[in-house]
């Protein structure tokens, strides 16, 4: 059984339809991309799986529960983080409290300090800047503190918007590297991006959205030599 | 020895402001709303607090106390049943309406139940004056009991924010809404609070207020509540040091305008200075710059 199902999810803003209908699903354990334009509707489909948005029609499952309606401040405790576009830390907050917000719905503080642990030493320069507000990191930086913000809740899925936005390719390059290791830790991740090389290469399966619909999926591997994908998206 | 007095008055008067400015600043950041009818919070924690001393013969502090929860509870009522289900669907302009709605309808509640002749208020501050310099310098005891429970406020509300849990998701929230539900925090809840706190405070503040000036009338929450939003603006609005400082600021240079300039024209100095720092500091004094989100 899939972990995460996405199926026949329409989306709205007002009387636009964003989303026309998708399904898809993401088994325990991948890394899934989900690649496409700008407007393709990459975001709102993470947003209407974490409750940000609320599908007019279809259904949602994630670990065989209907979290559909399930208010956005409700998944986060079932297993689920996001990491948003344009990375969203809290920047008037220290680097410290921002990774405590991410540990905002476990009470164990012995767990807290545990993962806190993990998060710095998967991200040493995070410890460095523990009493810097996050306003003043680097965008690389700032990815970093949201990736360990969401791993602060211990998710069995993450969920990452366009984690390589405004970075540098060798900034670029760590990220991925980082993403590939929290998965290889045993986190499942469901992956948005514009930059689909990238996407595809860590990624085991990847489904291709334009305007709003599904119109090509499949192994990552496979989809990297389709001469459609390589010239709309690959630029080759 | 009369500067000094007018000093310490007007950090009395200027702490009142400061308490209720407590209460416009948070809900500002966190809904990001204005809430008109917080000045006429103010006043039904007068009426409440009056009513426990005159009728059920309660001692003060027990009427302050009752004051502050049924000011807490009128709070949150607002905020559930008036903005709540504005706040995400309607414009900002919609709900800046029914704020001055709510404003009006708590004055014509408290009208109808206690008529429009101003009652005397009997102050809650039984300690004694402070005779200082020969009796030269005359500190009345509400004015100690006013500037301490700013002083204790501003603490407390500092700590409750840095140090617990609550608080946290109260800037979190402030700052990225949607940020913090995935945090896993409830937004609603979270509104409700700074609702339930700043009209607690509010409370405080009425009964303060009545206790110095004590003549309480279903609008005498309205002049106050108008000069505190105008102290939250002038230090910041969304800032809490900055209400902290934009009240003091402000009741210094009310009493200041009224014992060496004129008493008619005192009102109109606190606005002409509010102008003033707005034309040169749009954000307030302690106002954070505005980001452009990327």
């Amino acid at each position: 059984m899939a972990m995460l199902e996405l199926k026949d999810v329409e989306v709205y803003y007002g009387m636009i339809q964003a989303i026309k209908g998708i399904s898809f699903e993401v088994n325990e354990g991948e890394v899934i991309a989900l690649i496409g334009a700008n407007g393709a509707g990459k975001t709102t489909t993470l947003h209407t799986i974490t409750g940000l948005l609320s599908p007019k029609a279809g259904s949602i499952f994630f670990d065989g529960q209907d979290i559909t309606k399930t208010p956005a401040h409700k998944i986060v405790s079932l297993g689920m983080a996001h990491v948003p576009e344009g990375r969203r830390v809290f920047s008037q907050m220290t680097v410290y409290q921002n990774l405590k917000m991410g540990a905002y719905t476990r009470s164990d503080k012995s767990e807290i300090d545990a993962a806190l642990e993990m998060v710095y030493k998967r991200f040493p320069r995070l410890e460095e800047r523990k009493n810097q507000l996050a306003g003043t990191l680097s965008g690389g930086e700032q990815q970093m503190l949201a990736m360990g913000r969401a791993l602060m809740s211990h998710p069995k899925i993450i969920l990452m918007d366009e984690p390589s936005m405004g970075l540098s390719p060798i900034l670029v390059n760590e990220i991925f590297d980082i993403i590939r290791s929290v998965n290889e830790a045993g986190t499942t991740v469901l992956l948005v991006e514009q930059n689909a090389k990238k996407a595809l290469d860590i990624a085991d399966r990847a489904y291709v959205l334009e305007t709003g619909k599904i119109v090509t999926s499949g192994d990552a591997k496979e989809l990297m030599n389709d001469d459609a994908i390589k010239k709309a998206y690959l630029g080759e | 020895m009369s500067f000094l007095s007018y000093l310490i008055n007007g950090i009395s008067l200027g702490s009142v402001y400061a308490i209720i400015a407590l209460g416009y600043t948070m809900v500002y950041g966190i809904a990001k709303m204005l809430n008109f009818a917080h000045g006429d919070v103010i006043m039904v924690g007068g009426y409440a607090a009056f009513t426990c001393i005159m009728s059920a013969g309660m001692p003060p502090l027990a009427a302050v106390l009752v004051a502050v929860v049924v000011c807490t509870v009128i709070g949150v009522l607002i905020e559930t049943i008036a903005y709540r289900p504005l706040l995400e669907a309607a414009s900002s302009l919609a709900v800046l309406i029914t704020a001055i709605g709510v404003s009006y309808f708590l004055q014509n509640v408290v009208l109808l139940i206690f008529g429009s002749n101003p009652k005397s208020f009997q102050s809650v501050v039984t300690i004694p004056d402070l005779k200082l310099a020969n009796g030269t310098l005359n500190i009345s005891g509400v004015t100690i009991v006013t500037i301490s429970s700013c002083i204790v406020i501003m603490l407390a509300l500092t700590t409750f924010i840095s140090r617990t849990k609550a608080g946290q998701a109260m800037l979190a929230v402030s700052e990225d809404k949607g940020a913090a539900q995935l945090m896993g925090i409830n937004v609603n809840k979270t509104i409700a609070l700074t609702f339930a706190i700043g009209s607690g405070l509010a409370a405080i503040a009425g009964v303060l207020l009545c206790s110095a000036y004590p003549s309480l009338s279903p609008y005498t929450g309205s002049m106050p509540g108008i000069k505190a939003f105008v102290a939250a603006v002038f230090g910041g609005i969304g800032s809490i040091p900055g209400a902290f400082l934009g009240g003091l600021l402000l009741g210094v240079i009310e009493i200041f305008g009224k014992a060496y300039v004129s008493s008619q024209l005192s009102d109109a100095i606190v606005f002409a200075v509010l102008i003033v720092v707005l034309l040169v500091k749009p954000t307030g004094l302690l106002g954070k710059k505005i980001q452009e989100k990327v």
